[in-house]
């Protein structure tokens, strides 16, 4: 078995032993060897003792998914030994620690023990360090086994631990250790290795979670109230880390603040009360924190407060796996809150558009003056990933809508908070204390008229609602558009997916088109659907409608909202919480068409037989 | 009946105060709430309160929760934004938008209801947090809104209209103020406006959590003879600890306080507040002091009224959190967004 630039290893460890640091390091030294990477870490509801996995593809190609099966196990977890061994490929390696004796009941496979916990005994006196050091003496055996750049390798280990220089010089010495044992006892490079790659320079690697809340910091968000729930809270730490950082006043003070709340109700609470006054303000939360915003969500719609709500989604229903991927929220986000709601959502596709879109976010917030949710996922939010850089126009003006100052008031005619003056269906607002006798209004969540007086008049309520139906089109016309890529301009076969499986789709379209069966796709970024989506639909038979759920949320979304008939669009469903893998999607697609084909030949044929 | 406009009809007469405007102009849209009904009477002590003080009430910023007490904000000061936002969540509403803008007075106004239950999570965060603004509770023992059931601030075997007495232990939520970081800790009676209107200007004058909890009997569900929230219950048993006299910081001291009777206590804005005890022993500086009595006094039946608790350190959450003094929602854009030079050196972080 030859693989050069494309295989799998995979980390099997125990939870709280370290691991996860030094598979980073792995991870990143070969990203910056010019290689394609796809970590994920596959972590339970654990701090310590629960098995963990670390798996990363190497590829040649720009491939961002997960590709599925092993080529090389690093089972340093007894717990879960068994079925870790049953995951490796015919002709694959395990890599494991022969301290102690094991059985190993597969004869095709390559097995290279390494004595890892006997060498750090030898090696260090301190438990703790008898520990952490057995993560680096196996990454240090791979750069051997796997021809890695050593130079790099010692380089991510500098960096690694910047400012505590102390510990380079043992991490390096670690590393050496694993590799010398390697040179020593098996014939290296194994066939299965790297060699350094051509990506382009200025990729990074990053977490949609990081980028977010880069986000955040770009479009001058200066409100921050949280509460930590997995997988959304690097989101919130991640912003309160850069902004301490870039927003210093000249007496030291912060031009930030971020609260950690007592629960998700306060949380979204604070930040409608600092978007009302004026401030840029955001949370991040995730399924169960998404269910206690409801309220607040109705009342930020139908008051029209705007605001980002950034929900990372994890498995569902209620605690469900907190550590695992899903796309399920997407009904509940679309329409929180009860009574005829509708919010605003935008679906980032990898970590360059949780930067982007986070930002945007913020600008149609506050043009549209309505929560806009962004809808990440566990695995863009805590998986790092490669994409290209960062990128911000100087140029760029924040859209901070229609807000009225104090000469605007004097200016203008009446002010009437609700009023459709533009007949873009979205009304001005004004800040508190901007006027000592203008502009002054009551912001409620009960009905009310144009000027924001209580009203129990059916009639005026039933014109403001219809007012919120326009702002929603208005809405479809400012959002993202959705990304369409064509393989064929006759083909009547689509797919439309959303996040985080663009990755799986992308590089399924490819097979699926070697195959001989070309797809266009179309990518969705954002709820409220613009024209492109409907067009897209008319101009297709059959449409595959990938999502992370079980009910085919987006699916529905597409029928009631888009006015696509529901017998065009097929679903292709996955809901255990892994990433998706191109491997699946293909197969899935694949086999609903051949079936269709044996239909329709088997309807055929009934009908010759007639 | 909020939509029935005031005349505005004007007295040439009425007196001014140093901004010019009158008592009139603080007033706010009819009240709606059932004749005789106690949160006007604190509606009318804040009106006269911010008059007197002569704020400027476009800088003033009201919210509120859900109940009949959380109506009431629109009953006075028209010319101040308001905020009636959902249940119990009013608190998380005021310190966002303290957050946003420090430069506002920010005056919460709440129901035993609202507070004591629903909102009691929110409400004792926000003290602990020290979110500079003015809590007012106006607390009638029931629920009004939806018909007369028991609230939580109901004292245990006191009856409802219909007979029924209450099975639980009420919450004295001074008692919980006192416990959780609140600085100004007072309770008052909307019978009482003239021992009312002091405290809430004191409580403007305080840099904080200010909290008032307000007696304020319910007409209709709550003010028969089984009550202890009803108007004769609490004239029959208010025992008032001080009274308090505000200096402004620009009137000059004239008469020496008598020794023992007076405490004097500077606030943030340099205003003097002097409490004249009506109780020797007590000292409102003393949070076990201030503790024992209401528990003390509460045993006897009585209900204790005045500046229970002060406390003069001087920091709210922006002093906690060490934000920078210029309103945050003020905070021009080139400061708050980097720019892509610092973003390539991030990338370059991440490589």
């Amino acid at each position: 078995m030859k693989r050069i630039n494309d295989f799998v290893v995979k980390f099997a460890n125990v939870n709280g032993s370290g691991s996860a640091s030094a598979n980073l390091l792995f991870a990143k030294s070969l990203f910056r060897m010019g290689l394609g990477v796809v970590p994920k870490n596959i972590f339970p509801s654990n701090i310590q003792g629960l098995p963990t996995w670390y798996e990363v593809r190497v590829t040649q190609a720009d491939r961002r998914a997960r590709r599925g099966g092993v080529d090389i196990m690093v089972a340093m977890n007894p717990q879960t030994y068994a079925r870790d061994l049953a995951e490796i490929v015919q002709d694959g390696y395990l890599i494991y620690d022969s301290s102690l004796p094991r059985p190993f009941p597969r004869e095709d496979i390559n097995v290279l023990g390494i004595p890892i916990a006997r060498m750090c005994a030898d090696a260090y006196l301190n438990p703790r360090e008898r520990q952490l050091f057995k993560n680096v003496v196996y990454v240090g055996a791979l750069t051997a086994l796997l021809d890695m750049d050593f130079k790099v390798v010692k380089q991510a280990v500098r960096d690694r631990f910047k400012g505590k220089a102390k510990l380079v010089d043992p991490n390096i010495e670690a590393l050496k250790m694993g590799r010398n044992y390697a040179f020593k006892h098996f014939k290296c490079p194994l066939p299965v290795r790297v060699k350094p790659g051509k990506a382009r320079k200025d990729r990074i690697m990053i977490t949609g979670n990081e980028a977010a809340a880069l986000g955040c910091v770009y479009a001058g968000a200066t409100v921050a109230a949280w509460y930590p729930i997995t997988p959304s809270t690097t989101v919130a730490e991640a912003f309160e880390r850069h902004a301490k950082g870039m927003r210093i006043d000249k007496d030291g003070a912060r031009q930030v603040a971020v609260v950690q709340a007592e629960d998700e109700l306060a949380a979204i609470g604070m930040v409608i009360g600092a978007a009302w006054n004026g401030a840029r303000a955001f949370t991040a939360t995730s399924g169960p924190g998404i269910s206690l915003m409801g309220e607040f969500l109705g009342l930020a719609y139908f008051a029209e407060v705007p605001f980002v709500l950034v929900n990372v989604q994890r498995g569902g229903p209620s605690t469900g796996m907190p550590t695992r991927t899903q796309q399920s929220d997407i009904t509940t986000c679309a329409y929180a809150s009860h009574g005829d709601t509708k919010h605003v959502l935008l679906f980032p596709g990898d970590p360059k558009e949780c930067f982007e879109l986070t930002a945007d976010a913020f600008d149609l917030a506050e043009r549209l003056q309505t929560p806009v949710i962004v809808m990440s996922d566990l695995d863009l939010g805590m998986n790092e990933w490669v994409c290209g850089p960062l990128e911000w126009d100087d140029a760029r003006v924040h859209d901070r809508g229609k807000v009225l100052d104090a000469q605007a008031l004097d200016a203008g005619p009446e002010f009437q908070r609700y009023g459709d003056v533009d007949g873009d269906a979205i009304p001005y607002r004004t800040l508190p204390g901007t006027h000592p006798s203008k502009g002054a209004f009551f912001t409620r969540g009960s009905s009310h008229d144009t000027y924001a007086a209580y009203t129990e008049d059916g009639r005026v309520n039933a014109e403001n609602l219809d007012r919120l139906t326009r702002k929603f089109a208005t809405a479809a016309k400012l959002v993202p558009k959705a990304v369409i890529r064509k393989s064929s301009q006759t083909s009547k076969l689509g797919i439309i997916n959303f996040g985080s499986t663009q990755a799986a789709v992308r590089e399924a379209c490819d097979l699926l088109a070697r195959d001989g069966y070309k797809l266009n796709a179309m990518r969705l970024r954002a709820f409220p659907f613009g024209r492109e989506v409907a067009k897209f639909a008319a101009a297709h038979d059959r449409i595959f409608v990938v999502e992370q759920n079980r009910d085919a949320q987006m699916r529905s979304l597409l029928i009631t909202e888009a006015g696509i008939p529901a017998e065009k669009l097929v679903s292709v469903l996955n809901y255990d919480g892994m990433p998706l893998t191109p491997g699946w999607v293909r197969r899935e697609i694949a086999a609903s068409i051949e079936s269709d084909k044996s239909v329709a030949a088997a309807m055929q044929l009934s009908v010759r037989a007639m | 009946m909020t939509f029935m406009k005031k005349p505005k009809v004007r007295h040439p007469g009425l007196r001014k105060n140093e901004l010019g405007l009158t008592r009139r102009d603080y007033e706010g849209s009819l009240s709606t709430l059932c004749a005789g009904c106690g949160h006007d009477s604190i509606s009318a002590a804040i009106i006269e309160a911010c008059f007197e003080l002569d704020l400027p009430a476009h800088r003033l910023a009201k919210l509120s929760g859900i109940g009949c007490s959380s109506k009431t904000p629109t009953y006075f000061l028209n010319q101040s934004h308001g905020f009636n936002s959902v249940h119990g969540r009013m608190p998380s509403i005021a310190t966002g938008a303290n957050l946003a803008n420090r430069d506002l007075i920010y005056l919460g106004v709440s129901g035993d209801g609202d507070t004591a239950s629903i909102g009691l999570g929110q409400f004792c965060h926000a003290m602990r947090r020290r979110v500079n603004m003015i809590y007012i509770v106006e607390n009638n023992g029931t629920y009004g809104l939806t018909k007369g059931q028991f609230s939580a601030t109901s004292d245990r075997a006191s009856k409802s209209k219909k007979g029924e007495a209450n099975l639980f232990e009420a919450i004295d939520l001074c008692t919980l103020a006192i416990h959780l970081g609140a600085g100004f800790v007072a309770r008052g009676f909307s019978g009482d406006k003239a021992g009312l209107v002091p405290l809430i200007k004191a409580a403007f004058h305080y840099k904080g959590f200010a909290f008032l909890d307000i007696v304020s009997p319910c007409v209709t569900f709550n003010d028969h003879a089984a009550s202890t929230k009803s108007y004769d219950y609490v004239r029959a048993h208010n025992e008032a600890m001080d009274r308090l006299d505000l200096v402004p910081e620009r009137e000059e001291i004239i008469a020496e306080p008598e020794e023992g009777k007076t405490v004097t206590v500077r606030m943030h804005d340099g205003s003097l507040m002097r409490l004249h005890k009506l109780d020797d022993s007590y000292d409102p500086r003393d949070s076990e002091a201030a503790l024992t009595t209401l528990r003390k006094r509460y045993a006897k039946g009585q209900v204790v009224t005045g500046l229970l608790y002060i406390d003069d350190e001087d920091a709210d959450l922006h002093t906690l959190l060490n934000t920078t003094a210029e309103p945050l929602n003020a905070v021009p854009m080139s400061d708050l967004c980097p720019g892509n030079a610092e973003l390539a050196k991030i990338n370059k972080s991440l490589r």
